[in-house]
Protein backbone atom coordinates (compact mmCIF):
# COMPACT_ATOMS: atom_id res chain seq x y z
CA UNK A 1 0.00 0.00 0.00
CA UNK A 2 3.29 2.47 1.15
CA UNK A 3 4.85 2.36 -2.25
CA UNK A 4 2.03 2.99 -4.38
CA UNK A 5 -1.24 4.55 -5.02
CA UNK A 6 -2.39 2.93 -8.34
CA UNK A 7 -2.01 0.09 -10.40
CA UNK A 8 0.12 -0.39 -13.77
CA UNK A 9 -2.21 0.35 -16.30
CA UNK A 10 -3.21 3.95 -14.66
CA UNK A 11 0.43 4.49 -14.39
CA UNK A 12 1.23 4.25 -17.56
CA UNK A 13 -2.15 5.86 -19.01
CA UNK A 14 -0.90 9.19 -17.24
CA UNK A 15 2.68 9.23 -18.66
CA UNK A 16 2.26 8.27 -22.50
CA UNK A 17 0.83 11.63 -23.24
CA UNK A 18 3.44 13.82 -22.04
CA UNK A 19 6.39 11.38 -22.78
CA UNK A 20 4.85 10.94 -26.74
CA UNK A 21 4.74 14.65 -26.95
CA UNK A 22 8.39 14.41 -25.86
CA UNK A 23 9.33 11.79 -27.27
CA UNK A 24 7.88 13.23 -30.99
CA UNK A 25 8.37 16.37 -30.75
CA UNK A 26 12.00 16.58 -29.29
CA UNK A 27 13.87 13.70 -28.85
CA UNK A 28 13.10 12.19 -32.59
CA UNK A 29 14.22 15.53 -34.08
CA UNK A 30 17.39 15.21 -31.79
CA UNK A 31 18.58 12.10 -32.86
CA UNK A 32 16.73 12.53 -36.93
CA UNK A 33 19.30 15.23 -37.19
CA UNK A 34 21.93 13.04 -36.98
CA UNK A 35 20.49 11.42 -40.30
CA UNK A 36 19.50 14.14 -42.14
CA UNK A 37 22.36 15.87 -41.85
CA UNK A 38 24.29 13.16 -44.05
CA UNK A 39 21.64 13.60 -47.31
CA UNK A 40 21.86 16.54 -49.51
CA UNK A 41 18.38 17.06 -48.86
CA UNK A 42 16.58 20.67 -50.04
CA UNK A 43 13.62 22.47 -49.46
CA UNK A 44 12.62 23.10 -53.13
CA UNK A 45 13.63 21.26 -56.35
CA UNK A 46 14.83 17.87 -57.62
CA UNK A 47 16.63 16.91 -53.67
CA UNK A 48 13.34 17.97 -51.88
CA UNK A 49 11.69 14.69 -52.95
CA UNK A 50 14.45 12.42 -52.84
CA UNK A 51 17.74 13.30 -51.32
CA UNK A 52 20.57 11.35 -51.59
CA UNK A 53 22.68 10.02 -48.88
CA UNK A 54 25.39 11.76 -48.80
CA UNK A 55 27.96 10.27 -45.46
CA UNK A 56 30.08 12.44 -44.12
CA UNK A 57 29.93 14.68 -46.80
CA UNK A 58 28.53 17.19 -45.25
CA UNK A 59 31.04 17.59 -42.54
CA UNK A 60 34.42 17.60 -45.00
CA UNK A 61 32.68 20.63 -46.54
CA UNK A 62 31.90 22.33 -42.84
CA UNK A 63 35.34 22.10 -41.76
CA UNK A 64 36.25 23.94 -44.78
CA UNK A 65 33.56 26.73 -45.02
CA UNK A 66 34.90 29.98 -44.08
CA UNK A 67 31.06 31.33 -42.99
CA UNK A 68 31.19 28.59 -40.50
CA UNK A 69 34.28 29.44 -38.86
CA UNK A 70 33.32 32.96 -38.93
CA UNK A 71 30.00 32.28 -37.27
CA UNK A 72 31.73 30.16 -34.39
CA UNK A 73 34.28 33.18 -33.66
CA UNK A 74 31.68 35.40 -33.39
CA UNK A 75 29.52 32.91 -31.16
CA UNK A 76 32.54 32.66 -28.91
CA UNK A 77 32.97 35.93 -28.81
CA UNK A 78 29.18 36.65 -27.69
CA UNK A 79 29.36 33.84 -25.40
CA UNK A 80 32.62 35.16 -24.10
CA UNK A 81 31.48 39.06 -23.87
CA UNK A 82 28.20 38.52 -23.17
CA UNK A 83 28.01 35.97 -20.56
CA UNK A 84 30.57 35.16 -18.82
CA UNK A 85 31.93 38.55 -18.65
CA UNK A 86 29.36 40.65 -19.27
CA UNK A 87 26.29 38.69 -17.15
CA UNK A 88 28.12 37.22 -14.60
CA UNK A 89 30.55 39.78 -13.81
CA UNK A 90 27.45 42.28 -14.01
CA UNK A 91 25.24 39.62 -11.92
CA UNK A 92 27.90 39.68 -9.49
CA UNK A 93 28.45 43.41 -9.11
CA UNK A 94 24.76 43.91 -9.08
CA UNK A 95 24.58 41.28 -5.99
CA UNK A 96 27.14 42.55 -3.95
CA UNK A 97 26.38 46.00 -4.30
CA UNK A 98 22.60 44.97 -3.06
CA UNK A 99 23.61 42.66 -0.35
CA UNK A 100 21.83 43.25 2.81
CA UNK A 101 19.63 46.12 1.46
CA UNK A 102 16.60 44.90 1.19
CA UNK A 103 14.72 47.71 -0.71
CA UNK A 104 17.61 48.56 -3.10
CA UNK A 105 17.42 44.68 -3.87
CA UNK A 106 14.14 44.28 -4.62
CA UNK A 107 14.13 47.62 -6.69
CA UNK A 108 17.22 46.84 -8.96
CA UNK A 109 16.33 43.48 -9.01
CA UNK A 110 12.73 44.22 -10.66
CA UNK A 111 14.49 46.55 -13.13
CA UNK A 112 16.66 43.80 -14.35
CA UNK A 113 14.08 41.01 -14.34
CA UNK A 114 11.84 43.40 -16.26
CA UNK A 115 14.74 43.26 -18.86
CA UNK A 116 14.77 39.61 -19.17
CA UNK A 117 11.06 38.58 -19.19
CA UNK A 118 9.92 41.19 -21.78
CA UNK A 119 9.17 39.26 -24.74
CA UNK A 120 11.85 39.24 -27.30
CA UNK A 121 10.53 40.62 -30.05
CA UNK A 122 9.83 43.62 -28.03
CA UNK A 123 13.13 43.63 -26.58
CA UNK A 124 15.02 43.65 -30.11
CA UNK A 125 12.68 46.94 -31.48
CA UNK A 126 13.36 48.82 -27.63
CA UNK A 127 17.28 48.40 -28.54
CA UNK A 128 16.60 49.29 -32.45
CA UNK A 129 15.29 53.08 -31.18
CA UNK A 130 17.30 52.91 -28.29
CA UNK A 131 20.17 52.96 -30.86
CA UNK A 132 18.94 54.37 -33.95
CA UNK A 133 21.84 56.64 -35.51
CA UNK A 134 19.62 60.01 -35.94
CA UNK A 135 16.87 59.87 -32.99
CA UNK A 136 17.80 57.23 -30.56
CA UNK A 137 17.71 57.91 -27.31
CA UNK A 138 21.42 57.22 -26.84
CA UNK A 139 22.69 59.58 -30.04
CA UNK A 140 20.33 62.41 -28.59
CA UNK A 141 22.10 62.34 -25.11
CA UNK A 142 25.41 61.82 -26.75
CA UNK A 143 24.71 64.90 -28.79
CA UNK A 144 23.02 66.71 -26.19
CA UNK A 145 26.23 66.39 -23.99
CA UNK A 146 28.94 67.25 -26.50
CA UNK A 147 29.75 63.89 -28.00
CA UNK A 148 29.17 63.16 -32.10
CA UNK A 149 26.48 60.86 -32.60
CA UNK A 150 27.29 56.97 -33.68
CA UNK A 151 25.87 54.55 -36.27
CA UNK A 152 26.27 51.64 -33.49
CA UNK A 153 24.57 49.17 -35.61
CA UNK A 154 27.16 49.82 -38.63
CA UNK A 155 30.24 50.49 -36.50
CA UNK A 156 30.53 48.12 -34.02
CA UNK A 157 28.02 45.92 -34.80
CA UNK A 158 29.38 42.99 -32.08
CA UNK A 159 30.43 45.28 -29.35
CA UNK A 160 26.54 45.95 -29.91
CA UNK A 161 24.80 42.63 -30.15
CA UNK A 162 27.02 41.76 -26.71
CA UNK A 163 25.97 44.89 -24.67
CA UNK A 164 22.51 44.12 -25.70
CA UNK A 165 22.74 40.66 -24.60
CA UNK A 166 24.11 41.44 -20.90
CA UNK A 167 21.08 43.92 -20.72
CA UNK A 168 19.17 41.24 -21.74
CA UNK A 169 20.63 38.33 -19.22
CA UNK A 170 22.16 39.81 -16.54
CA UNK A 171 18.90 39.12 -14.66
CA UNK A 172 19.75 35.20 -14.06
CA UNK A 173 23.16 35.74 -12.67
CA UNK A 174 22.63 38.22 -9.94
CA UNK A 175 19.39 36.44 -8.83
CA UNK A 176 21.33 33.29 -8.58
CA UNK A 177 24.37 35.43 -7.02
CA UNK A 178 22.16 36.98 -4.53
CA UNK A 179 20.49 33.65 -3.35
CA UNK A 180 24.23 32.34 -3.00
CA UNK A 181 25.48 35.53 -0.96
CA UNK A 182 22.28 34.70 1.92
CA UNK A 183 23.95 31.31 2.39
CA UNK A 184 26.98 33.04 3.66
CA UNK A 185 26.64 32.97 6.99
CA UNK A 186 26.98 36.42 8.64
CA UNK A 187 29.27 35.68 10.85
CA UNK A 188 32.01 35.05 9.02
CA UNK A 189 31.74 38.99 7.85
CA UNK A 190 31.74 40.47 10.94
CA UNK A 191 34.32 38.56 11.94
CA UNK A 192 35.88 39.87 8.60
CA UNK A 193 34.87 43.37 9.81
CA UNK A 194 36.29 43.63 13.14
CA UNK A 195 39.65 42.42 11.91
CA UNK A 196 39.33 44.94 10.02
CA UNK A 197 39.52 43.27 6.72
CA UNK A 198 39.66 45.42 3.40
CA UNK A 199 36.62 45.14 1.07
CA UNK A 200 38.71 43.50 -1.62
CA UNK A 201 39.79 41.03 1.32
CA UNK A 202 36.46 39.89 2.51
CA UNK A 203 35.22 39.32 -0.78
CA UNK A 204 38.72 37.03 -1.83
CA UNK A 205 38.87 35.13 1.36
CA UNK A 206 34.83 35.16 2.22
CA UNK A 207 32.74 35.77 -0.04
CA UNK A 208 34.50 34.24 -3.18
CA UNK A 209 35.09 30.68 -1.30
CA UNK A 210 31.68 30.30 -0.24
CA UNK A 211 29.88 31.26 -3.39
CA UNK A 212 32.61 29.74 -5.66
CA UNK A 213 30.37 26.53 -7.16
CA UNK A 214 27.49 28.78 -7.58
CA UNK A 215 29.65 30.69 -9.82
CA UNK A 216 30.53 27.98 -11.88
CA UNK A 217 26.78 26.81 -12.28
CA UNK A 218 25.80 29.99 -13.05
CA UNK A 219 28.96 30.29 -15.86
CA UNK A 220 27.60 26.99 -17.60
CA UNK A 221 24.06 27.61 -17.51
CA UNK A 222 24.48 31.05 -19.22
CA UNK A 223 26.84 29.55 -21.76
CA UNK A 224 24.87 27.16 -22.78
CA UNK A 225 21.62 29.67 -23.09
CA UNK A 226 24.09 32.54 -24.98
CA UNK A 227 25.13 29.55 -26.99
CA UNK A 228 21.36 29.11 -28.26
CA UNK A 229 20.10 32.77 -28.46
CA UNK A 230 18.89 33.88 -31.63
CA UNK A 231 17.43 37.49 -31.07
CA UNK A 232 20.64 39.54 -32.21
CA UNK A 233 18.68 38.26 -35.69
CA UNK A 234 16.00 40.65 -35.36
CA UNK A 235 18.23 43.26 -34.12
CA UNK A 236 20.98 43.14 -36.82
CA UNK A 237 19.65 40.29 -39.65
CA UNK A 238 23.52 38.76 -39.09
CA UNK A 239 24.67 41.82 -40.79
CA UNK A 240 26.59 43.92 -41.90
CA UNK A 241 28.82 41.85 -44.09
CA UNK A 242 27.95 38.65 -41.37
CA UNK A 243 29.44 40.36 -38.63
CA UNK A 244 27.31 39.84 -35.98
CA UNK A 245 26.13 36.21 -37.69
CA UNK A 246 26.36 33.88 -34.80
CA UNK A 247 25.81 30.25 -35.85
CA UNK A 248 22.30 30.10 -34.70
CA UNK A 249 21.90 33.19 -37.27
CA UNK A 250 24.20 30.94 -39.79
CA UNK A 251 22.43 27.64 -39.57
CA UNK A 252 18.83 29.55 -39.67
CA UNK A 253 20.40 31.32 -43.26
CA UNK A 254 21.91 28.08 -44.68
CA UNK A 255 18.35 25.97 -43.86
CA UNK A 256 15.40 28.05 -44.08
CA UNK A 257 16.84 31.44 -46.12
CA UNK A 258 18.86 29.04 -48.73
CA UNK A 259 16.98 25.75 -47.88
CA UNK A 260 19.97 23.97 -47.84
CA UNK A 261 18.15 21.24 -45.35
CA UNK A 262 20.53 19.17 -45.31
CA UNK A 263 23.85 21.38 -44.92
CA UNK A 264 21.83 23.11 -42.12
CA UNK A 265 21.12 20.00 -40.50
CA UNK A 266 25.25 19.13 -40.54
CA UNK A 267 26.19 22.56 -39.25
CA UNK A 268 22.94 22.04 -36.67
CA UNK A 269 24.02 18.77 -35.37
CA UNK A 270 27.69 20.32 -34.38
CA UNK A 271 25.83 23.23 -32.40
CA UNK A 272 23.73 20.34 -30.75
CA UNK A 273 26.85 18.56 -29.91
CA UNK A 274 28.64 21.49 -28.11
CA UNK A 275 24.78 22.01 -26.09
CA UNK A 276 24.89 18.54 -25.61
CA UNK A 277 29.02 18.87 -24.23
CA UNK A 278 27.72 21.85 -22.11
CA UNK A 279 24.37 20.04 -20.60
CA UNK A 280 26.30 16.86 -19.43
CA UNK A 281 28.93 18.83 -17.70
CA UNK A 282 26.21 20.84 -15.74
CA UNK A 283 24.20 17.64 -14.87
CA UNK A 284 27.47 15.86 -13.45
CA UNK A 285 28.50 18.61 -11.34
CA UNK A 286 24.41 19.20 -9.86
CA UNK A 287 24.49 15.08 -9.02
CA UNK A 288 27.74 15.50 -7.76
CA UNK A 289 26.72 18.52 -5.35
CA UNK A 290 23.67 16.69 -4.22
CA UNK A 291 25.45 12.87 -3.48
CA UNK B 1 35.90 61.27 11.76
CA UNK B 2 34.38 59.92 9.04
CA UNK B 3 31.53 56.85 8.92
CA UNK B 4 33.11 53.64 6.52
CA UNK B 5 29.67 52.29 6.43
CA UNK B 6 28.65 55.65 4.91
CA UNK B 7 31.04 56.37 2.53
CA UNK B 8 30.55 52.31 1.31
CA UNK B 9 26.36 53.14 0.75
CA UNK B 10 27.43 56.39 -0.96
CA UNK B 11 30.49 54.74 -3.36
CA UNK B 12 27.47 51.44 -4.07
CA UNK B 13 24.91 54.09 -5.25
CA UNK B 14 27.72 56.01 -7.26
CA UNK B 15 28.40 53.16 -9.21
CA UNK B 16 24.89 51.60 -9.38
CA UNK B 17 22.92 54.72 -10.83
CA UNK B 18 24.37 54.49 -14.05
CA UNK B 19 23.60 50.77 -14.14
CA UNK B 20 19.88 50.99 -13.49
CA UNK B 21 19.49 53.79 -15.88
CA UNK B 22 21.05 51.56 -18.51
CA UNK B 23 18.55 48.94 -18.05
CA UNK B 24 15.61 51.17 -17.42
CA UNK B 25 16.14 53.72 -20.53
CA UNK B 26 15.23 51.24 -23.19
CA UNK B 27 12.22 50.27 -21.44
CA UNK B 28 10.95 53.58 -20.75
CA UNK B 29 10.39 53.89 -24.27
CA UNK B 30 8.08 51.46 -24.31
CA UNK B 31 5.98 52.69 -21.45
CA UNK B 32 5.72 56.21 -22.67
CA UNK B 33 6.02 55.93 -26.89
CA UNK B 34 2.27 54.29 -26.28
CA UNK B 35 0.53 57.37 -25.05
CA UNK B 36 2.46 59.95 -26.96
CA UNK B 37 0.72 62.01 -29.33
CA UNK B 38 3.93 62.42 -31.42
CA UNK B 39 5.75 59.08 -31.07
CA UNK B 40 9.23 59.01 -32.37
CA UNK B 41 12.85 56.69 -31.75
CA UNK B 42 13.47 59.19 -28.97
CA UNK B 43 12.04 59.05 -25.01
CA UNK B 44 9.51 62.07 -25.12
CA UNK B 45 6.12 62.34 -23.93
CA UNK B 46 4.35 65.74 -25.87
CA UNK B 47 1.17 65.30 -24.68
CA UNK B 48 -0.86 62.14 -23.60
CA UNK B 49 -3.49 60.10 -26.43
CA UNK B 50 -4.89 56.60 -26.96
CA UNK B 51 -5.16 57.38 -30.76
CA UNK B 52 -1.26 54.89 -30.89
CA UNK B 53 -4.20 51.94 -29.23
CA UNK B 54 -6.70 53.13 -31.77
CA UNK B 55 -5.15 52.45 -34.76
CA UNK B 56 -3.90 49.25 -33.47
CA UNK B 57 -7.46 47.80 -33.47
CA UNK B 58 -8.42 49.73 -36.67
CA UNK B 59 -5.31 47.14 -38.14
CA UNK B 60 -6.64 43.93 -39.50
CA UNK B 61 -3.14 42.29 -38.84
CA UNK B 62 -2.52 43.28 -35.10
CA UNK B 63 -5.85 42.18 -34.33
CA UNK B 64 -6.04 38.61 -36.20
CA UNK B 65 -2.54 37.76 -34.93
CA UNK B 66 -3.82 38.32 -31.00
CA UNK B 67 -5.95 35.87 -31.65
CA UNK B 68 -4.04 33.43 -33.44
CA UNK B 69 -1.19 33.91 -30.60
CA UNK B 70 -4.16 33.39 -27.86
CA UNK B 71 -5.23 30.18 -29.56
CA UNK B 72 -1.50 29.29 -29.95
CA UNK B 73 -0.99 29.99 -26.15
CA UNK B 74 -4.11 28.72 -24.32
CA UNK B 75 -3.41 25.32 -26.66
CA UNK B 76 0.20 24.96 -25.19
CA UNK B 77 -1.52 25.80 -21.79
CA UNK B 78 -3.80 23.43 -21.66
CA UNK B 79 -2.46 20.52 -23.54
CA UNK B 80 1.09 21.21 -21.65
CA UNK B 81 -0.27 21.28 -18.30
CA UNK B 82 -2.65 18.58 -18.59
CA UNK B 83 -0.10 16.52 -19.65
CA UNK B 84 2.62 17.20 -17.20
CA UNK B 85 -0.15 16.85 -14.36
CA UNK B 86 -0.86 13.48 -14.93
CA UNK B 87 2.80 12.24 -15.86
CA UNK B 88 4.04 14.04 -12.81
CA UNK B 89 1.57 12.85 -10.32
CA UNK B 90 2.84 9.27 -11.56
CA UNK B 91 6.68 10.53 -11.15
CA UNK B 92 5.53 11.62 -7.59
CA UNK B 93 3.74 9.63 -6.14
CA UNK B 94 4.63 5.73 -8.14
CA UNK B 95 8.26 4.46 -7.56
CA UNK B 96 9.68 2.59 -10.48
CA UNK B 97 13.23 1.52 -10.94
CA UNK B 98 15.19 4.35 -13.58
CA UNK B 99 12.36 7.01 -12.30
CA UNK B 100 15.06 9.29 -12.09
CA UNK B 101 17.23 8.62 -14.58
CA UNK B 102 14.24 9.18 -16.93
CA UNK B 103 13.64 12.82 -15.54
CA UNK B 104 17.34 13.58 -15.99
CA UNK B 105 17.00 12.26 -19.56
CA UNK B 106 14.14 14.57 -20.21
CA UNK B 107 15.56 17.73 -19.00
CA UNK B 108 19.25 16.86 -20.63
CA UNK B 109 17.09 16.49 -23.48
CA UNK B 110 15.08 19.95 -23.70
CA UNK B 111 18.65 21.55 -22.51
CA UNK B 112 19.65 20.34 -25.51
CA UNK B 113 17.88 20.25 -28.79
CA UNK B 114 16.56 23.75 -28.78
CA UNK B 115 17.46 26.99 -30.48
CA UNK B 116 17.84 27.59 -33.88
CA UNK B 117 19.88 24.17 -34.38
CA UNK B 118 16.48 22.39 -33.35
CA UNK B 119 14.87 24.03 -35.60
CA UNK B 120 16.14 22.55 -38.77
CA UNK B 121 14.91 19.10 -37.62
CA UNK B 122 11.67 20.09 -36.16
CA UNK B 123 11.41 21.91 -39.50
CA UNK B 124 11.64 18.58 -41.35
CA UNK B 125 9.94 16.99 -38.72
CA UNK B 126 6.62 19.42 -39.35
CA UNK B 127 7.15 19.09 -43.19
CA UNK B 128 6.84 15.31 -42.88
CA UNK B 129 3.54 15.32 -40.89
CA UNK B 130 2.24 17.82 -43.27
CA UNK B 131 2.37 20.46 -40.30
CA UNK B 132 4.25 23.35 -41.75
CA UNK B 133 2.41 26.31 -41.95
CA UNK B 134 -0.53 25.13 -39.53
CA UNK B 135 -1.07 26.07 -36.36
CA UNK B 136 -1.06 22.28 -35.15
CA UNK B 137 2.12 22.40 -35.97
CA UNK B 138 3.61 25.50 -33.83
CA UNK B 139 1.48 24.54 -30.80
CA UNK B 140 3.18 21.13 -30.53
CA UNK B 141 6.53 21.48 -31.32
CA UNK B 142 5.78 24.14 -28.77
CA UNK B 143 4.50 21.55 -26.17
CA UNK B 144 7.24 19.11 -26.88
CA UNK B 145 9.78 21.61 -25.78
CA UNK B 146 8.16 22.91 -23.08
CA UNK B 147 7.05 19.62 -21.08
CA UNK B 148 10.16 18.46 -19.54
CA UNK B 149 10.67 21.32 -17.70
CA UNK B 150 7.44 21.53 -16.86
CA UNK B 151 7.06 17.99 -15.85
CA UNK B 152 9.99 18.49 -13.46
CA UNK B 153 9.00 21.63 -11.76
CA UNK B 154 5.67 20.05 -11.15
CA UNK B 155 6.63 16.60 -10.15
CA UNK B 156 9.40 18.55 -7.50
CA UNK B 157 6.22 20.95 -6.20
CA UNK B 158 3.76 17.44 -5.94
CA UNK B 159 6.83 15.73 -3.88
CA UNK B 160 6.71 18.54 -1.02
CA UNK B 161 2.37 17.40 -0.76
CA UNK B 162 2.50 14.82 1.94
CA UNK B 163 0.45 11.75 0.93
CA UNK B 164 -1.48 10.67 3.86
CA UNK B 165 -4.38 12.36 2.64
CA UNK B 166 -4.53 10.09 -0.42
CA UNK B 167 -3.87 7.14 1.56
CA UNK B 168 -6.60 7.70 4.16
CA UNK B 169 -9.04 7.93 0.70
CA UNK B 170 -7.74 5.01 -1.06
CA UNK B 171 -8.32 3.62 2.46
CA UNK B 172 -11.85 4.26 2.57
CA UNK B 173 -12.22 2.53 -0.83
CA UNK B 174 -11.40 5.39 -3.42
CA UNK B 175 -10.43 4.41 -6.48
CA UNK B 176 -6.85 5.85 -7.55
CA UNK B 177 -8.28 8.21 -10.41
CA UNK B 178 -10.70 9.39 -7.85
CA UNK B 179 -7.78 10.31 -5.12
CA UNK B 180 -6.08 12.43 -7.91
CA UNK B 181 -9.21 14.27 -8.94
CA UNK B 182 -11.00 14.77 -5.88
CA UNK B 183 -8.21 14.48 -2.95
CA UNK B 184 -5.31 15.62 -4.76
CA UNK B 185 -6.18 18.33 -7.84
CA UNK B 186 -7.21 20.83 -4.81
CA UNK B 187 -4.24 20.66 -3.17
CA UNK B 188 -2.32 21.51 -5.60
CA UNK B 189 -3.89 23.86 -7.60
CA UNK B 190 -1.07 26.64 -6.16
CA UNK B 191 1.65 24.63 -8.19
CA UNK B 192 -0.90 23.74 -10.93
CA UNK B 193 -1.87 27.51 -11.47
CA UNK B 194 1.81 28.85 -11.33
CA UNK B 195 3.08 26.43 -14.33
CA UNK B 196 0.34 27.01 -16.34
CA UNK B 197 1.88 30.55 -16.17
CA UNK B 198 4.90 30.24 -17.35
CA UNK B 199 4.00 27.50 -19.76
CA UNK B 200 1.50 30.51 -21.44
CA UNK B 201 4.31 33.33 -21.22
CA UNK B 202 7.27 30.76 -22.69
CA UNK B 203 4.85 30.31 -25.58
CA UNK B 204 3.26 33.49 -26.29
CA UNK B 205 6.43 35.21 -26.23
CA UNK B 206 7.93 32.25 -28.47
CA UNK B 207 9.10 34.45 -31.91
CA UNK B 208 11.60 31.38 -33.61
CA UNK B 209 9.02 28.43 -33.67
CA UNK B 210 6.08 30.29 -35.53
CA UNK B 211 8.63 32.56 -37.41
CA UNK B 212 10.07 28.66 -39.45
CA UNK B 213 6.93 27.08 -39.19
CA UNK B 214 3.93 29.35 -40.37
CA UNK B 215 4.15 31.13 -44.16
CA UNK B 216 1.10 32.84 -44.25
CA UNK B 217 0.33 36.09 -42.67
CA UNK B 218 -2.95 35.45 -41.83
CA UNK B 219 -1.45 32.95 -39.62
CA UNK B 220 0.57 34.49 -37.62
CA UNK B 221 0.96 35.33 -33.68
CA UNK B 222 2.16 38.80 -32.25
CA UNK B 223 5.55 37.81 -32.02
CA UNK B 224 6.09 37.32 -35.98
CA UNK B 225 3.54 40.16 -36.24
CA UNK B 226 5.69 42.54 -35.03
CA UNK B 227 8.62 41.67 -36.49
CA UNK B 228 7.13 42.16 -39.56
CA UNK B 229 5.81 45.30 -38.88
CA UNK B 230 9.35 46.70 -37.81
CA UNK B 231 11.43 44.89 -40.16
CA UNK B 232 9.29 45.70 -43.64
CA UNK B 233 10.70 48.55 -46.26
CA UNK B 234 8.49 51.66 -45.46
CA UNK B 235 8.53 53.71 -42.73
CA UNK B 236 7.43 52.07 -39.60
CA UNK B 237 4.31 53.14 -37.79
CA UNK B 238 6.16 54.07 -34.65
CA UNK B 239 2.94 54.82 -32.29
CA UNK B 240 1.16 51.87 -34.06
CA UNK B 241 3.67 49.20 -32.95
CA UNK B 242 4.69 50.69 -29.64
CA UNK B 243 0.92 50.28 -28.87
CA UNK B 244 0.82 46.98 -29.72
CA UNK B 245 4.51 46.18 -28.31
CA UNK B 246 2.54 47.51 -25.03
CA UNK B 247 -0.19 45.60 -25.36
CA UNK B 248 1.90 42.17 -25.85
CA UNK B 249 4.04 42.79 -22.84
CA UNK B 250 1.06 43.48 -20.39
CA UNK B 251 0.05 39.95 -20.07
CA UNK B 252 3.24 38.36 -19.65
CA UNK B 253 4.36 40.95 -16.97
CA UNK B 254 1.22 40.66 -15.36
CA UNK B 255 1.56 36.55 -15.47
CA UNK B 256 5.17 37.17 -14.02
CA UNK B 257 3.88 39.18 -10.95
CA UNK B 258 1.46 36.58 -10.23
CA UNK B 259 4.02 34.34 -10.10
CA UNK B 260 6.11 36.32 -7.56
CA UNK B 261 3.94 36.84 -5.34
CA UNK B 262 3.06 33.22 -5.09
CA UNK B 263 6.64 32.30 -5.06
CA UNK B 264 9.30 34.35 -5.69
CA UNK B 265 11.29 34.17 -8.62
CA UNK B 266 14.21 32.05 -7.59
CA UNK B 267 11.41 29.30 -8.08
CA UNK B 268 11.81 29.44 -12.32
CA UNK B 269 15.34 29.83 -12.32
CA UNK B 270 15.72 26.59 -14.56
CA UNK B 271 12.56 27.81 -17.06
CA UNK B 272 14.28 30.78 -19.05
CA UNK B 273 15.99 29.29 -21.88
Amino acid sequence: MKRSLMGRKVVVFLLIPALSLIFVFLILPGVWVLKIGMTNETLTGAKARNPDFVGFENYVKVLSDRFFYNALRITLLFVLGSAIIGQAGLGLLLALLTYRKRRLKSFVQSVVILAWIIPEVVVAYLWIAFLDKDYGTLNVILSAIGLSKINWFYEYPLLTIIIFNIWRGTAYSMLLFSAALETIPPSYLETAEVIGASTWRKFKDVVFPNIKSYILTDLILITLWTFNVFTPYLLTGGGPSFRTELLSIYIYRTAFRYFKLGYGASIATIALLINFALAMFYLSLSRRRKA
Amino acid sequence: MKDPRRTSKIVSYIILAPIVAFFICPILWLIVTPFSIRPSLFISLNGFTLNNFERVFQNRTAINAFRNSLVISVSVVVLVTTCALFAAYVLSRHDFRGRNILLYMLVLFSSVVSGAAAMVPIFILNLRLGLVNTELGVILTLSGGIMPTALFILKDFFDSIPRTYEEAALVDGSSPLQVMFRIFLPLSSKGIIVIAMLVFTQSWSNFLVPFVLLRSTSKYPVSVAIYTFFSEVGVPDIGMISAYAFLYTLPVIFAYVLIERKFGFSFYGGIKG
